[in-house]
């Protein structure tokens, strides 16, 4: 995969003046105007984001169930129809191979939506350890995806889209989803997200994207409803501490290890890696994830030491300015011992100690 | 990269900063459009204590965007007399207006002649046209 691919919006982002940027193999726009105005948008009106890099995997057939359950470390057998789950996908080891959002569409049928850098890696992952009576099927290319962000998004949304009986998506529960109408036709819409935020995420087949994006601006004009870049998805899922793949997890990381306790089923088990991630705790953990706020100036960035009393115990793996709040936050990973709200920490910042303290995250609550 | 302003008035450096002069001997720095276009937005910017002197070409600050740390490189020698105090709190003024409010600081230079090796507005507008494809 050497090619730099392009969503089925690319040309309405170049159009539309987006910087872009090459994120996962694909050429995405990073900000159409301000990161501060876009996160603005999704936190006071609405914003939208075209994330049709990211990829779907379609299980089914009569072991689909047992399959996914093995594979992956949320429950899968409680999971209802019309029900979406987080989840991760874990090594022996009890690393991450990936962080994924679970559809139950049927009794035996199933979508996962997975990172665009991870798409070759979980295809190859679960192949290998799939059950025999169960069907694998990539539907990355042929998927768009758009995400509507946002307090004011409920309302857009209903504006557009209406299912066969007349309901609307803002009948959605949190983590529900269905199959809805709108001007691009049919398109399945869940009441999910990336930002913190209200909102909602919407799969449709890829030619017909740009018909429902730009019918989602056209509508959002008087609601202030902007288009959001990755560069803003990035401080707003910081906000809400939302892991990201490859800073928060890894394949050497545990879900336990980044505070992903609620999403794994411990007590019962049956997935790959559940008896590695449980010797680990048995034998103590060795870091955890933190959130951290800067006490000086500075942007506490992926990689850089963290300190305790001029020792250096762990590394940041995600830091910036929080629009928000009007502070620098941080995430990483230090000793369970320096694990606790109010502890004081360094942040290494070319070679100068900032002061920082543990807070609590989410750094900002959902409203 | 597309429609970058470049004021004739400035002088500049291969590594997209202006220099101006602007009163008493001093001379304004800052960094030009097409950098900010680069950059993105403007989240962080570090910069030195008055009084503190460089020579040509060395780093004296620390520019970050959402995506990228950058140094800042003088583009020419001399003793630093102001930094800019709205950008501690407003560094996307940078953003806003590199050439005038987005100024970084000012300097005495050691030899205001050092200004002449420095690029005039075409050579630099044909400098940032062969870096971009």
């Amino acid at each position: 995969m050497s090619a730099i691919q392009r969503t089925p919006l690319y040309a309405r982002h170049v159009e539309l003046g987006a910087r872009m940027v090459d994120f996962a193999g694909f050429s995405m726009p990073v900000q159409y105007t301000s990161i501060k105005a876009e996160h603005a948008a999704v936190r006071e009106t609405a914003g939208l984001f075209d994330v049709s890099h990211m990829g779907q995997i379609h299980l089914s057939g009569p072991d689909a169930v047992q399959t996914v359950e093995r594979l992956l470390t949320c429950s899968v057998a409680t999971l209802p129809e019309g029900r979406v789950r987080y989840g991760l996908l874990c090594n022996h080891d009890g690393g991450c191979v990936d962080d994924v959002t679970l559809y139950r569409e049927g009794p035996q049928q199933f979508m996962l939506c997975v990172n665009a850098s991870n798409i070759d890696k979980d295809l190859d992952w679960i192949q290998a350890h799939r059950l025999p009576d169960t069907a694998v099927q990539d539907r990355s290319a042929e998927t768009g995806l758009l995400a509507l962000q946002g307090p004011r998004s409920p309302e857009l949304m209903d504006a557009l889209c209406k299912d066969a009986s007349g309901a609307t998506p803002s009948s959605l529960g949190r983590f529900g989803f269905s199959e809805f109408d709108g001007p691009a036709g049919s398109c399945r819409i869940s009441r999910t997200g990336y930002t913190g935020a209200e909102g909602f995420e919407i799969y449709l087949p890829a030619q017909n994207c740009r018909a429902l994006f730009d019918a989602l601006l056209e509508t959002g004009v008087a609601a202030d409803l902007k288009p959001v870049g990755l560069g803003a998805r990035d401080t707003l899922r910081l906000e809400a501490a939302l892991p990201l793949y490859g800073h928060e997890l890894d394949d050497t990381t545990s879900p336990l290890e980044a505070g992903l306790e609620r999403f794994v089923k411990r007590k019962s088990g049956g997935f790959i890696g559940h008896e590695a991630m449980e010797e680990a705790e048995r034998l103590g953990r060795s870091r955890q994830l933190v959130g951290f706020e800067l006490e000086e100036r500075g942007i506490a960035r992926a990689e850089y030491p963290i300190r305790v009393e001029g020792r250096e115990v762990g590394r940041v793996s995600s830091g910036a300015p929080s629009p928000s709040l009007g502070k620098s936050v941080g995430l990483g990973y230090v000793p369970p011992e320096y694990a606790s709200p109010g502890t004081a920490l360094e942040i290494v910042i070319r070679e100068r100690p900032i002061r920082a303290r543990v807070v609590k995250t989410p750094f900002v609550q959902k409203v | 990269m597309s429609d970058c302003t470049i004021p004739e008035h400035n002088r500049y450096s291969r590594d997209d900063e202006w220099v101006r002069e602007s009163e008493g001997g001093l001379y304004a720095v800052g960094i030009t459009d097409y950098a900010q276009q680069r950059l993105g937005d403007v989240v962080f910017v570090e910069l030195p204590e008055p009084g503190t002197k460089f020579d040509a070409g060395q780093a004296f600050g620390v520019i970050e965007s959402v995506k990228a740390v950058s140094d800042l490189c003088i583009p020419i020698g001399g003793e630093v007399i102001e930094i800019n105090p709205s950008l501690e709190d407003t560094p996307e003024t940078i953003n806003e207006d590199c050439y005038e409010a987005g100024w970084l600081v000012t300097l005495r230079p050691n030899h205001p002649a050092e200004l002449e090796t420095l690029m005039d507005a075409a050579a630099y507008a044909s400098h940032i046209a062969d870096r971009s494809d």
